[in-house]
């Protein structure tokens, strides 16, 4: 894999790049998916190729290919100049990237037990006893379950020296009743919506899941949703659980907090950010309880956000962003690092594939706990809504105004979890939110979610991303909006 | 893995050529070896797929260009069917023992499973309807051209204060799908798309536009477009949520009702999911709402053909309000003892079919002549961010963007902060007053599809943004 990086670099600088980086990478995947009883998807892919990325003439340039032979890769290499030389017809200044060191690494993220070494009949017998406990609870009429794996090699070099190895095992699953009754859908989902719960790791993950202990509950709540009465219109307290939590954190701190966005790179697609340089240690981003890391070290946990190197070879960071309610750190890349005086980039460039180009991605953007228990919380409330697993999800594309739904809703009264509620929803503008906040829970009920669907990019990326969080408690949120017309 | 030979890298020419797709053959004779090694495997059934494509995109924000991409991938997908089983495995690995590898894998992930009673042979032969969507035009178009129609782009955003960004790309696909009961069909097109953000001060606008051939829309013009829009975008007044008259230009339309389209499937509806069920044959939405998926539409892309190799049947979905229609693949349509309309997705999957070439009918009303009849009402340039909060009475959530106008006296006003949206799409599809030409419309959010601009009553806004 060596010579075939080490060739298209060669390439490129006869071509006349002054710098490029080349990943080549091999994605093996595997989907098992049952519906009501029976398999439905049943599928395994192998992509292998190589992607290099160069500057020339002062400007980019990115070109990809599946042809593994030197002919290949020097064809490759000699288009990703050539394009990069038509990019300096509409260029304004010089690419210029922030210093970093040369890296000879091999790294593998945790694994204990390979995904792809298990055999499908235990994968498929454990998906279809979860199905077919969602369709013992009587009034079931769809009954959906899921794993997913995906073992990820890369071989990264660079003209500056680094040679980069790394192996990401991803493994994810999850299960989902849906009832059907008078006119309405209901939906239970476990661990998360969405496809479930995926983090950097092997089939440990499905076995420390216990689908078939959480797939009658689910099943039983799906149901008598369809009995409960609505999720009131008013503003209230609201208790946010974990997963939920989760992806209140990507799209409302996650996505912000990007450096491309707010540079106005995204503001084709993917949008732009409210966070403004002038941001930048001065906004009272959140109350003073919150405290957000964008952290892509293994130690922070097995994120789908935690690697050892970024796909442009620079070591993974923490990052803080929110300390202490105050907003002090962007995601950035060797590019944009000096932008906002930053002596290196923060690590935090990623590709979904050898054949796109790495950007600013979220790596594990996570809300660090606080000191409540779940139960003590709980205890403290007067009147409150809980809400758990996300249902919709919308946020503006400056990112201030979102409005989220999730499956399932409880009152919670005089310090009590009391009634189900259907149909919960809540909405806000960003900052008014992360400041209403007065009650974070713990370390024992932090949990760190994979958000494995996080689309990005022209062309599209779908990148995974991690979100650590706890539950925790907001005030004066205003319910409801969702079903504002009904 | 090593490299075949150890030749010099090249200090020659720095000119590259256009990539080309491989002759047609070359990929019949891929799939001509996996047949020939499922058979002499023993393996009674075998599907191959293969699809290769050249893709390139420019991208610019802050008037230069950010980003430059070129791919090239070919991609073989196989699947086989033993005894009632059958599993799929792709690979971008053309080598013999690649695929061999690939064939063991599939064999051994179908055999795994418990027998499918309801699973299907495979097709035999088929006969197709022509479409003809390669253009040489766009297959041969450089990166250095598509960087100067860009450089024209922000070179106009900078003489009027503005900044630009957005994407033109271009690229060529060809696909073979042949199986070892006979049937064997191919398909190659080209695409292209201009899309293109303009900013001035704080307020943006946008268009795009895509097509098979690169001809047929003019990147200049669209900036054009976009640039005027984003002047008129400028100091948006805050307005009070709440129901109004909309005035939906063609790419609001399909991103909203482009959503639709999973629902129009049958095993959607048999899994109880459908926004439709329970409803079909029923006036679900207004007597002037005529919906169809008609591939071989001049103003289509893709392929005359399912993931089976079934071809696509034009069906009216929806005659001028009722539910006439659904989709079917070959296992839904023996369900119900009708034939396939050529809708189904690759097998193995668990969603069935879906419609994925969508022509809603258009009328005669032009967008000046709507807003020249509207008393009060807001003009939606563009919708974003758009989900489903409930899917039985289709109730999508969303905001707009890029360019949202106050009309006043059948005239534009002035611009206004961007609201967010909970609508019901069946509700806002019996409120149609009356809508416009339908063309090859292109969003962000859902596929591209034919679609009207439409002018709509009691829209429901529920909140507004800061911008």
């Amino acid at each position: 894999m060596w010579d075939y990086c080490g060739h298209s670099l060669e390439v490129a600088r006869l071509r006349g790049a002054t710098y490029a980086d080349v990943r080549l990478m091999h994605l093996r995947q595997r989907d098992l998916t049952t519906k009501s009883g029976r398999v439905g998807r049943l599928a395994q892919s192998e992509s292998i190729g190589l992607g290099i990325r160069v500057v020339a003439h002062g400007a980019w340039g990115f070109a990809s290919t599946d042809q593994l032979t030197r002919e290949g890769i020097a064809a490759c290499a000699a288009q990703a100049v050539a394009i990069a030389k038509s990019s300096a017809l509409a260029k304004k200044e010089n690419v210029r990237l922030a210093p970093e060191g040369s890296y000879l690494d091999s790294w593998q993220g945790p694994c204990l037990e390979d995904p792809f070494e298990i055999p499908l009949e235990s994968q498929l017998d454990l998906l279809l006893a979860a199905d077919e406990a969602i369709r013992k609870v009587k009034g079931v009429t769809l009954s959906e379950t899921d794993m997913q794996f995906r073992k990820i090699d890369s071989w990264f070099a660079s003209s500056g020296g680094s040679k980069i190895h790394q192996r990401r095992v991803i493994s994810g699953c999850g299960i989902v009743a849906t009832v059907f009754k008078d006119d309405s859908i209901q939906k239970r989902s476990y661990p998360n919506s969405f496809g479930g719960q995926h983090v950097l790791g092997g089939y440990e993950l499905i076995e420390s899941m216990d689908l078939l202990q959480h797939a009658p509950r689910i099943a039983e709540e799906a149901v008598e949703l369809h009995s409960a009465p609505q999720c009131p219109g008013k503003i209230g307290t609201l208790i946010l659980g974990g997963s939920q939590l989760g992806l209140q954190i990507h799209e409302s701190i996650g996505h912000p907090i990007e450096l491309d966005r707010v540079l106005g790179q995204e503001a084709n697609f993917a949008g732009t950010s409210f966070l403004t340089l002038d941001k930048l240690h001065h906004l009272r981003y959140a109350s003073p309880i919150v405290n957000v890391v964008a952290d892509a070290r293994i130690s922070h946990g097995p994120g789908l956000g935690s690697f050892a190197y970024d796909d442009e070879g620079v070591p993974a960071q923490c990052i803080d962003v929110i300390k202490d309610g105050e907003f002090h750190g962007y995601l950035s890349s060797r590019e944009t690092a000096h932008l906002i005086g930053l002596p290196r980039s923060g690590g935090a460039m990623r590709t979904e594939g050898w054949n796109r180009l790495p950007m600013i991605r979220m790596t594990n953007v996570s809300l660090l706990p606080g000191p409540w228990t779940f139960e003590n919380l709980i205890a403290d409330t007067d009147d409150a809504i809980l809400m758990e697993t996300n249902r919709s999800w919308s946020i503006d594309d400056r990112r201030y105004q979102f409005q989220f739904s999730t499956e399932i809703a409880w009152e919670i009264r005089g310090g009590k979890k009391t009634r189900m509620l259907k149909h919960p929803s809540y909405s806000g503008i960003t900052t008014e939110f992360w400041n209403s906040c007065d009650a974070i829970c713990s370390a024992d009920h932090w949990v760190l979610w994979g958000t494995p669907n996080c689309g990005k990019g022209q062309p599209m990326q779908v990148m995974g991303t991690g979100h650590g969080a706890s539950p925790a408690r907001f005030r004066n949120v205003k319910f409801g909006a969702a079903f504002s017309n009904q | 893995m090593s490299p075949r030979n150890q030749q010099k890298p090249t200090t020659k020419s720095s000119a590259v050529p256009t990539a080309a797709l491989r002759p047609k053959r070359q990929l019949h004779q891929i799939a001509a070896n996996v047949l020939r090694l499922a058979k002499d495997r023993g393996i009674q059934e075998t599907e191959v797929h293969i699809e290769e494509s050249i893709e390139a995109l420019t991208r610019f924000a802050n008037n230069t260009i950010h980003q430059h991409v070129a791919e090239q991938g070919l991609v073989v997908s196989l699947r086989t069917s033993v005894d009632g089983r059958t599993a799929r495995v792709t690979t971008n690995r053309i080598e013999e023992d690649a695929l061999r590898a690939a064939l063991e894998d599939s064999l051994s992930l179908a055999s795994h499973q418990p027998k499918d009673p309801q699973l299907l042979p495979m097709p035999g032969k088929q006969k197709y309807r022509a479409v003809r969507r390669f253009h040489v035009a766009t297959a041969a178009l450089t990166a250095e051209e598509r960087a100067r129609a860009v450089k024209n782009a922000c070179q106009l955003a900078e003489r009027r204060g503005q900044v630009a960004a957005g994407i033109f790309s271009s690229g060529q696909g060809q696909s073979v799908l042949v199986n070892s009961r006979g049937l064997a069909t191919a398909y190659r097109q080209t695409h292209s798309a201009f899309s293109v953000t303009m900013q001035q001060d704080s307020a943006t606008s946008w268009a795009k536009a895509s097509a098979a051939d690169v001809r047929r829309f003019d990147p200049l013009r669209l900036a054009k477009i976009a640039s005027e829009k984003a002047a008129r975008a400028r100091n948006p007044v805050e307005l009070a949520p709440g129901k109004f008259t909309v005035i939906l230009e063609p790419a609001a339309v399909l991103d909203l009702v482009g959503l639709l389209f999973y629902d129009f499937a049958a095993t959607a509806v048999a899994d109880k999911r459908s926004c439709l069920s329970g409803r079909i044959g029923k006036p679900v939405f207004g007597e002037n709402v005529t919906i169809s998926d008609d591939v071989y539409h001049p103003e289509q892309l893709g392929a005359p053909f399912d993931g089976e190799g079934i071809p696509r049947q034009r069906v009216v979905l929806v005659d001028r309000g009722v539910v006439k229609s659904l989709v079917y693949s070959r296992r839904s349509a023996k369900q119900v003892g009708i034939k396939p309309t050529g809708h189904g997705f690759a097998l193995p999957n668990e969603y069935g079919e879906a419609p994925l070439n969508l022509v809603v009918a258009g009328g005669n009303t032009s967008l000046e002549e709507m807003v020249a009849s509207t008393d009060r009402g807001l003009l939606v340039t563009r919708l974003w961010y758009i989900r489903e909060v409930d899917p039985y009475e289709k109730i999508m959530t969303g905001m707009t963007r890029d360019g949202l106008f106050l009309v006043e006296k059948g005239k534009i006003a002035h611009a206004v902060r961007n609201f967010r949206f909970n609508q019901s799409v069946l509700e806002m599809l019996r409120n149609v007053q009356c809508l416009g030409p339908a063309g090859h419309a292109a969003g962000e959010e859902a596929s591209e599809m034919v679609a009207p601009p439409m002018k709509i009553c009691n829209f429901n806004f529920s909140e507004v943004t800061k911008f």
